[in-house]
């Protein structure tokens, strides 16, 4: 039995969230939209031939792993990672991390986490959380998508740990082992803010970044004439899902990044970055929008109208554009 | 989005939990208010879990029929396409795709069976046989 003190703070997103608390606990204190706009992870991506579920994947942010590489990078911490060929050796690790008092990250999935409500278990296996102590075989976790700590059994944190397929976990344990005394903050939120700005606004993609957004706008338009009707709808709500559903904090993210360019605009001292933040308040705004209109189709409320679908996404893309470019002036002003 | 404006829609399917979304208080200032729910999110949701549900039930109609095994049935309860169980046994989809034959599955070795009953959560017999009418795999 080891129950060592662990500071439970839920949080919108699982991965920054996860990372933001064994920081934390390390020593450093990052809010959580720190975290995730210093690791430079909020995109738009559409990968049409990417399929999960039979649909297109869309992404609100870069593939799972890259927030915590991204800010540990940004800030030279040095993260350990421990991936694991059998079940059983990977398990014997964590025990004698616990045992030594050390909380480690765990990536998981989540269909297999006995604490996750029925209608919230899903076959994705990018689930972030920690494991701070165990008593016997049921492990203490802090699980930043929830209110409170949970637990879970040894055989079904194992099956969470190496399921097999799309992103399969093998194990995969982390921790912070060393961690710089005084992180250059004020240069680490310069370099994210462009280096997001670039992905966003130039890369030479049509299916990334504001273009992206056009892009899923005319697929979307198309819709109305495609044979399959079942399609169009289902197309629609899985957007509207992996823009909303638990762990984007809501609108794609975007509202966890206007908090990060408030936050930032006070430690830079910074008005013109405070300003930028409102406006993507409102482009996450517009994104909601945009999936409330979807809704209300789906449920019949308002009539399918894949035009006006479109539109909405035109007016997002437009303003994310105007976003970024006010964003690209207001760090090199 | 203003704290005002956070949906709390009580949703069923968050089974009374509740999550934080990043607002902007009176002042202007960002802080976190928890929302029990939002109804758009709910209906897509549910968009989701039906269509597993609608394939259970025709993936169950097959079987009942001699047509398909039970095994695709409990795929789609465990929510499930044959992409993802073949990844997580370590096949590939036409194998998969062969077990729901009835005349495969029934010849399937011990080994492969209490594989495909550990990636479903299930116990070997339950793999085999389909539940009984009116008892919800799933719950």
């Amino acid at each position: 039995m080891n129950n060592l003190v662990f500071h439970h703070q839920q949080t919108a997103h699982c991965e920054s969230g996860t990372a933001a608390a064994l920081l934390r606990h390390a020593g450093l204190d990052l809010s959580e939209p720190m975290v995730f706009g210093l690791s430079g992870a909020l995109t738009f991506a559409y990968l049409p031939l990417l399929k999960v579920g039979g649909m297109p994947l869309m992404a609100y942010r870069l593939p799972p792993g890259r927030v915590i590489r991204g800010l540990t990078s940004r800030l030279n911490i040095d993260m350990a990672y421990e991936r694991f060929r059998h079940p059983e050796q990977g398990m014997a690790a964590l025990n004698t991390h616990l045992d030594e008092g050390r909380p480690v990250g765990l990536q998981t999935s989540v269909f297999w986490l006995p604490y996750f409500p029925e209608d919230m278990r899903f076959h994705f296996n990018a689930h972030n959380l920690v494991v701070y102590g165990r008593d016997d075989d049921r492990y203490l976790i802090s699980d930043p998508t929830f209110e409170q700590p949970v637990e879970a059994d040894y055989e079904s944190l194992q099956h969470a740990r190496f399921v097999k397929g799309m992103l399969a976990p093998k194990g995969l344990l982390y921790y912070p082992k060393n961690i710089p005394a005084n992180p250059d903050l004020r240069g680490a939120i310069t370099k994210a803010i462009r280096g997001n700005v670039n992905m966003m606004l130039r890369t030479p993609l049509p299916i990334i970044g504001v273009r992206g957004i056009r892009f899923v706008a005319r697929r979307i338009r198309q819709l109305g004439n495609d044979k399959d009707q079942a399609f169009g709808k289902l197309f629609i709500g899985h957007m509207v899902r992996m823009q909303e559903e638990i762990g984007t904090g809501g609108a794609g993210f975007r509202f966890l990044y206007a908090s990060f360019l408030q936050e930032s605009a006070t430690i830079l001292n910074n008005s013109a970055l405070a300003d930028v933040s409102l406006l993507f308040t409102d482009i996450g705004d517009e994104w909601r929008r945009f999936a409330l209109y979807a809704a209300k189709m789906l449920k019949g409320r308002m009539p399918l109208d894949y035009g006006k679908l479109a539109d909405q996404l035109l007016v997002v893309a437009d303003q994310e554009e105007q976003g970024y470019r006010k964003l690209s002036e207001a760090i090199s002003g | 989005m203003k704290k005002d404006d956070v949906p709390q829609d009580q949703s069923r399917s968050l089974a009374g939990q509740r999550k934080p979304l990043y607002v902007l208080d009176e002042n202007g200032r960002y802080t976190t208010e928890l929302s029990s729910g939002w109804d758009a999110e709910e209906v897509v949701l549910h968009q989701a879990l039906e269509q597993f549900q609608q394939q259970a039930e025709d993936a169950r109609r097959r079987a009942e029929a001699g047509q398909s095994s039970p095994l695709e049935y409990h795929m789609y309860t465990k929510r499930m396409d044959a992409t993802v169980l073949a990844q997580s046994m370590g096949l590939f989809k036409w194998q998969v795709k062969r077990h729901f034959k009835p005349a495969v599955f029934c010849r399937l070795s011990s080994d492969k069976l209490s594989r495909y009953a550990y990636v479903l959560g299930l116990s070997v017999e339950a793999l085999q046989q389909l539940p009984a009418v009116g008892v919800d795999a799933d719950e």
